[in-house]
């Protein structure tokens, strides 16, 4: 291997700036995209298991047809798909304002709404049919019993698996750089074409990212342990 | 909605992007499948490093692993396609490239996964297999991978399903894959909306058909 290092590219000139730019955007648009697709998860895995059919069969269908693709292919849907059908005012406020992030955020939250959502579902599914029928019984309505016991118990029981498939979202995030998204793969790869140190710039990529996974995962192990509820082991915790 | 384009390009769109005969070294099948089974492979040694006695290999398996698992894939990439042109002296074609990232990556996953079916072998079945008088080796190779296996078959199809879908990702190195060959078509014919929906539905498709047949293994496996 004939291959000179020279670790100072790193933080000579702007590299710096550009991989804490990248890191920024990284953690921005994986939080928005998070919060997108709790809320999508959320909605979509309690509907899954209501006694009314139609709106099961809706669920079940964005579940099914988004998880099931590929990132990447959401990616180029969002990014190239969709604006030509959006009506010319929300189109140019789009193109002002970083068309490739909405995009990006789009495709990242759909699709790991869905995931979330098979993650919610098997939590509340392990939830014993009994804590739904006393709930029923003490008088809620419903919907009263999902927002106050069901939905609360399932969340707790969900910590590692959605640890999980939160870890996947921010890794998922760098699949952004392939509609132009500024986030810290991209960056990597900048750092590379300007420098031509690409070993470098990998490894600087790469650590982040690692320190980024290794102490969020530490972190919630300590929630986990915190608010796991006596008795009840959490179901489905593979990936 | 213009389904035109879809007819049209459909034989490249399916020949060349799905299957992978044609004019390109490509095709989504092409790259998942050998890399399925060579990450299995190594994956079946990784899984069996997580669980030895000796500490250093546990050790560096378990490091592997996290490391991997730890890391996007995209990033995972890029550093196949830099590495080892460097190591070799000489670059590569993008499918072997992609397929050295795919099996290492997908080793790591899997790894865990058949570390998970061998810890699920009774463990009933190990003295069992001690008693009759067969050596450790010989007892993992008769006794203990062939239950392993039939308990994780559920685990490995869904695994074979990310699999198929992370391919789409070797598009970004210029393989020509379903993702890269609608690409292509998209542009010279500039119809993203319709090339894209289809190119979804058909890895949807796939997907679909084998998560089914992954619950359908389950259920086989809960009633036996």
């Amino acid at each position: 291997m004939n291959y000179q290092f020279n670790w100072s590219v790193l933080w000579s000139g702007q590299t710096g700036g550009w991989l804490l730019q990248g890191l920024l955007t990284t953690l921005q648009i994986s939080l928005l995209g998070w919060l997108l697709a709790v809320a999508l998860g959320i909605v979509s895995g309690a509907l899954r298991t209501v006694p009314f059919p139609p709106l099961r069969w809706l669920a079940t269908f964005y579940v099914e047809f988004f998880r099931n693709v590929p990132l990447l292919v959401w990616m180029f849907f969002w990014y190239f798909g969709v604006p030509p059908l959006l009506p010319e005012a929300v189109r140019n406020w789009l193109f002002d304002h970083g068309v490739e992030f909405w995009a990006g955020l789009c495709a990242l939250g759909v699709y790991h709404g869905a995931r979330f959502s098979e993650v919610i579902r098997s939590g509340i599914q392990s939830i014993p049919k009994t804590q739904f029928e006393a709930a029923i019984s003490t008088g809620l309505t419903v919907a009263q019993s999902y927002r106050l016991i069901i939905i609360p118990i399932a969340l707790r029981l969900i910590v590692p698996p959605a640890t999980n498939e939160s870890l996947n979202l921010l890794k998922n995030s760098s699949v952004a750089l392939t509609i132009g998204v500024a986030e810290l793969t991209f960056q990597t790869r900048q750092i590379e074409t300007y420098t031509a140190k690409a070993f470098e710039a990998l490894a600087a990529g790469t650590i982040v990212y690692l320190i980024l996974c290794l102490s969020i995962a530490a972190l919630m192990a300590r929630v986990e342990k915190r608010f796991a509820i006596p008795g009840m082991i959490a179901q489905g915790t593979g990936d | 909605m213009d389904l035109q384009v879809i007819t049209n390009n459909f034989a490249f769109l399916m020949q060349q992007g799905f299957f992978g005969i044609g004019n390109f070294v490509g095709g989504t099948l092409r790259l998942a499948v050998p890399a399925m089974v060579l990450g299995f492979l190594l994956g079946i040694l990784i899984g069996l490093a997580r669980l030895s006695r000796l500490r250093w290999l546990r050790w560096s398996a378990t490091v592997y692993v996290e490391f991997f698992r730890g890391v996007p894939l995209v990033m995972v990439i890029f550093w196949f396609w830099f590495i080892i042109p460097n190591l070799l002296g000489k670059s590569l074609p993008e499918y072997s490239v992609a397929l050295t990232a795919f099996v290492i990556f997908e080793a790591a996953y899997l790894g865990e996964i058949i570390r998970a079916g061998i810890q699920s072998v009774p463990k009933g079945q190990v003295e069992a297999a001690t008693a009759t008088g067969l050596a450790r080796a010989q007892m993992m190779r008769w006794v203990i991978l062939p239950q392993a296996l039939r308990n994780m078959l559920p685990a490995l199809v869904t695994q074979f399903i990310v699999l198929l879908k992370d391919t789409s990702l070797a598009s970004i190195i210029g393989y020509v894959d379903l993702t890269k060959a609608a690409q292509i078509v998209n542009n010279r014919e500039i119809r993203p909306f319709e090339l894209y929906l289809f190119i979804a539905v058909i890895y949807w498709l796939c997907s679909y058909a084998m998560s089914s047949y992954a619950r359908h293994l389950e259920k086989n496996l809960a009633r036996s």
